[in-house]
């Protein structure tokens, strides 16, 4: 299926030599004009303070990263087992609607200080759920669209076999869902970095992105505080590139 | 009983007895009797697809249905494998109600799409009614195998269907239809979509298949043309509502005789020439009831002539 091959230079070496240009120019116009750090720091002196602190961003990583790892797992998992019952449940989806619909407008993260309070400002479990709910939505809307698009030939040929509805589900449904529980779960890989960050700024244990980047700043120290922002990039796109491949690697065949 | 299936059948799962449900010979292998289908159409009357229709088929023959669009062939086709209910009449296959059948996995089934799973080998397509109804892997394997090789297929066991052509995945449509050596085949247009080379070939293939499954087949076509060729009866359908206009026998000798000279045939043209006066509708003979004016050109809407 592959078409011709648009190339290695295409592919890898044009984003490369963009990028370098980018951050070039970036340095000459910060150096030249001279651009105050706390407007907007050199990327050398980042890619320094980044190398400088490497343990401390590392854990920053580590903490922000476990966080969103638990919420997207518990997310995902309440995610796909609700829009399974909602499909399998025609009345209990129409009662959960309305239901999820309010939650996907919420701003998630505004319930952090609602959840420290909750759980304690001491426990990293606020900052798991404000990722957990985040997650939810999109799986939850895409699983269920998913679970709706089984072709009316193959709902034809499992009454053809007379089988019973969990074995079609089992060999048809499910199936034919999951390229769409995979795109959700991809959106869902960098919402659970993000939301799981952001909630950070409202409270909670030191030792995150979110908090060290807060930290960094209000002590005038800003190039520390982009090394932790690049930190939370390189987070980000972790999550976001691990969900793709293994979309990539389980989804292959479907779809057609 | 004698076990007449050429093809090695493996263990019929869901079915009563292996080798196919062929009991006394006088049961026909379809029994429609008085079949009538209304769909709902909001507040209105609703459509009439099939109207008081009746219709019996031998065991191991081969009946094709036609008649332009809205005929409600299709829709008896659907009620013939229980996937639809007649709003009133009775339908039976092999003495059982449709419904039975379908649960007792009586008939092989391949409709207009091939439908193939695009997740799955096809191999695995194939084992897909074997798996579902708990035949055992190495059986499972041995009678996919048998049936590749039949639809000729051999080389593309482990092929995905995105990688076939069409007419390729309607071999495999056909090859899971039979998966089960069920003695009735229910085709809904399965050649529809494929162009008319792959078409002549598929259909001599179909006729060879026939020959040494024995099945019984109900084949619902819009080409007069395939009609002909594959049957031993062929019923024209007329629409609005969908009514039974005539029965044509097609004489042209045993599924295993029949080959590409049959297309060359006096016979074949003149069954050819027969159905199409049929559908095009003879208002002195037939006595529908359809509005005179109409019939020659719209009666026949939607049925390739050619």
């Amino acid at each position: 299926m592959r078409t011709a091959q648009p190339g290695l230079l295409q592919t890898v070496l044009a984003p490369i030599v963009f990028g370098v240009a980018v951050i070039l120019l970036w340095q000459g116009l910060v150096t030249g004009l001279a651009i105050k750090a706390f407007i907007l720091p050199a990327p050398f002196a980042i890619g320094a303070e980044f190398a400088g602190n490497l343990n401390n961003v590392a854990g920053g990583m580590t903490v922000t990263g476990r966080n969103s790892l638990i919420g997207l797992v518990i997310g995902a998992v309440l995610g796909i087992a609700l829009a399974i019952v909602a499909a399998l449940a025609r009345l209990l989806d129409e009662m959960a609607a309305p239901i999820v619909a309010a939650l996907s407008v919420v701003p998630i993260v505004a319930l952090a200080p609602v959840l420290y309070t909750m759980f304690g400002a001491g426990a990293e479990t606020a900052r798991q759920l404000v990722a957990a709910l985040a997650v939810f939505v999109p799986v939850y809307f895409n699983t269920l669209k998913g679970l709706r698009q089984v072709r009316p030939v193959h709902r034809d040929l499992m009454r053809a076999y007379a089988v019973t509805s969990w074995q079609a589900t089992r060999a048809v449904t499910l199936p034919t869902a999951l390229p769409f529980v995979f795109t959700g779960l991809r959106i869902a890989s960098s919402l659970a970095v993000i939301s799981a960050l952001i909630a950070e700024y409202f409270g909670g244990p030191v030792g995150g992105l979110g908090k060290s980047i807060t930290s960094a700043a209000s002590s005038s120290n800003y190039g520390l505080a982009w090394a932790y922002v690049l930190g939370s990039i390189i987070l980000g796109l972790a999550f976001y590139c691990a969900a793709l491949i293994v979309e990539k690697l389980v989804t292959r065949r479907s779809g057609g | 009983m004698t076990d007449t299936l050429n093809v090695p059948g493996g263990d019929v799962p869901g079915g009563d007895v292996p080798g196919g449900d062929v009991p006394a010979v006088d049961v026909p292998a379809v029994n429609v009797h008085g079949v009538s289908r209304i769909f709902a159409a909001g507040k209105g009357p609703g459509v009439t697809a099939l109207d008081d229709v009746s219709l019996d088929v031998a065991p191991g023959e081969f009946v094709s249905l036609i008649g332009p669009s809205g005929c409600g062939k299709s829709t008896l086709l659907r009620l013939i494998a229980d996937l639809d209910v007649p709003t009133s009449g009775s339908i039976e296959v092999f003495g059982k109600p449709a419904r039975q059948a379908r649960i007792d996995q009586d008939y092989g089934i391949a409709f207009q799409q091939a439908g193939l799973l695009p997740w799955r080998t096809v191999a695995g397509n194939i084992e897909l009614p074997l798996e579902l109804h708990g035949v055992g892997k190495a059986a499972r394997r041995g009678r996919a195998a048998e049936l590749i090789a039949l639809v000729g297929l051999s080389d593309f066991a482990a092929h995905y269907p995105d990688q076939l052509s069409g007419g390729m995945q309607q071999r495999v449509a056909i090859a899971r239809a039979l998966a089960e050596s069920p003695s009735l085949l229910l085709m809904d247009e399965p050649f529809g979509a494929l162009d008319e080379m792959t078409r002549e070939r598929m259909q001599n293939e179909l006729v060879r298949i026939c020959a040494e499954t024995q099945a019984a087949v109900v084949f619902v076509t819009h080409s007069i043309p395939e009609a002909v060729f594959l049957s031993n009866r062929v019923v024209v359908l007329e629409p609005r509502p969908g009514r039974i206009r005539s029965i044509v026998g097609v004489g042209l000798g045993d599924m295993s005789g029949r080959g590409e000279d049959l297309r060359e045939d006096e016979g074949f043209f003149r069954s050819l020439s027969e159905v199409r006066d049929l559908l095009h509708g003879d208002p002195d003979s037939s006595g529908t009831g359809l509005p005179t004016g109409v019939v020659p050109k719209t009666g026949a809407r939607g049925v390739e002539t050619r």
